[in-house]
């Protein structure tokens, strides 16, 4: 079932960043942003649930993306520990988008030439997304890196607190791996010079400056998460819990 | 706000052959920034595929105390409306 763990992995990943970008609903700093972020949200929702309904019929349990977006703990999540950081402030949540996007784009653009044809399907809807990310999250990265005081500091910090969370987006699980011999998915490892190329644009033009990563932080991939997600998870899944079966 | 965010003023095109038509306003801090806010703010719905961004003040309005002036003098100029000849029907649609 390496293809399921693997398709799970990869919509963990998408249902986990948009949830955490659906909490600046409401809560953003301008009204023309408290609609980008959604959008941005439902945009990663959206791949999360088809990847989810494929892995299930995968799976062939009869599990649907309901049950698997709800009804499984921390541990069971196989998200990168990337999306699972909290939002911070606007500088942590732009990074943070920017740089999954920037991951993400290049990983459908060659997804598009998988064996699996959900996978291609989805490939070519996210890719364009992925690319309006990178713009978005990009521009503000800009901005804020060579905005004011307060926002270059602000930037500079968000830097510092996710760098080490980028090179596990590079590895591959093992069921990952299996995924990729088959050609069913990208191999991860292969796209790091175009994510590299894309953030250092965006970072010359924010007058940042990519720190070397003294070290990178695992995990996610064996279930193993940072506090934080447990409470995304509590509130994320309370109303299905509560209410089993219930219907809009 | 409007210092660093000043106003623009938004034009959406919804078809290939139609004109840009106006749709709102919204505030951004550059024109990048503010062709981004339109398409998130005005195009969740499929509205258009091709957008403008104006800057407020960029545009010179007509002076609302002109308005009889301007516009009351073509009131009685229907002649100006196409409307006295008849299309014949192999015409179909003008």
């Amino acid at each position: 079932m390496a293809e399921f763990e693997a398709l799970l992995e990869i919509a963990d990943d998408h249902l986990i960043l948009g949830h955490r970008i659906s909490e600046w609903c409401g809560h953003a700093p301008m009204l023309e942003e408290d609609l980008a972020l959604p959008n941005m949200g439902l945009d990663l929702i959206g791949t999360a649930r088809t990847l989810y309904d494929h892995a299930g019929k995968l799976e062939g349990k009869g599990r649907s993306e309901d049950d698997l977006a709800y009804l499984r703990d921390e541990r069971e999540y196989r998200n990168c520990l990337l999306v699972e950081r909290p939002n911070e402030d606007f500088a942590h949540t732009m990074l943070r988008q920017f740089y999954f996007a920037a991951f993400m784009r290049p990983y459908w653009l060659a997804a598009l030439d998988s064996t699996d044809e959900t996978v291609r399907g989805v490939a070519g809807k996210a890719e364009k997304e992925m690319a309006y990310h990178i713009r978005h999250a990009g521009e503000w990265v800009i901005r804020m890196g060579d905005g004011t005081d307060e926002s270059a500091a602000r930037m500079r910090d968000a830097v510092e607190a996710l760098h080490i969370y980028v090179d596990e987006l590079f590895d591959s699980s093992d069921a990952a791996q299996e995924a990729e011999a088959a050609g069913v998915l990208p191999l991860r490892d292969a796209l790091r010079t175009t994510w590299d190329r894309t953030v250092a644009e965006v970072f010359a033009e924010a007058l940042l400056a990519q720190p070397e990563a003294a070290y990178a932080q695992r995990g996610g991939r064996q279930g193993i998460h940072n506090e934080t997600l447990g409470h995304l998870l509590a509130e994320m899944q309370v109303v299905h819990r509560a209410h089993p079966g219930a219907r809009w | 706000m409007t210092a660093t965010t000043p106003l623009w003023e938004v034009f959406i095109r919804p078809r290939n052959g139609l004109a840009h038509k106006h749709v709102g306003s919204l505030h951004a801090a550059d024109e990048v920034m503010a062709l981004q806010s339109a398409r998130d703010v005005y195009t969740r719905r499929g509205e258009g595929n091709s957008i403008w961004v104006v800057p407020s003040a960029a545009i010179t309005a007509s002076d609302p105390d002109q308005t009889a002036e301007n516009f009351e003098p073509t009131a009685d100029k229907i002649y100006r409306h196409p409307t006295f000849y008849e299309i014949p029907d192999d015409v179909g649609h003008m």
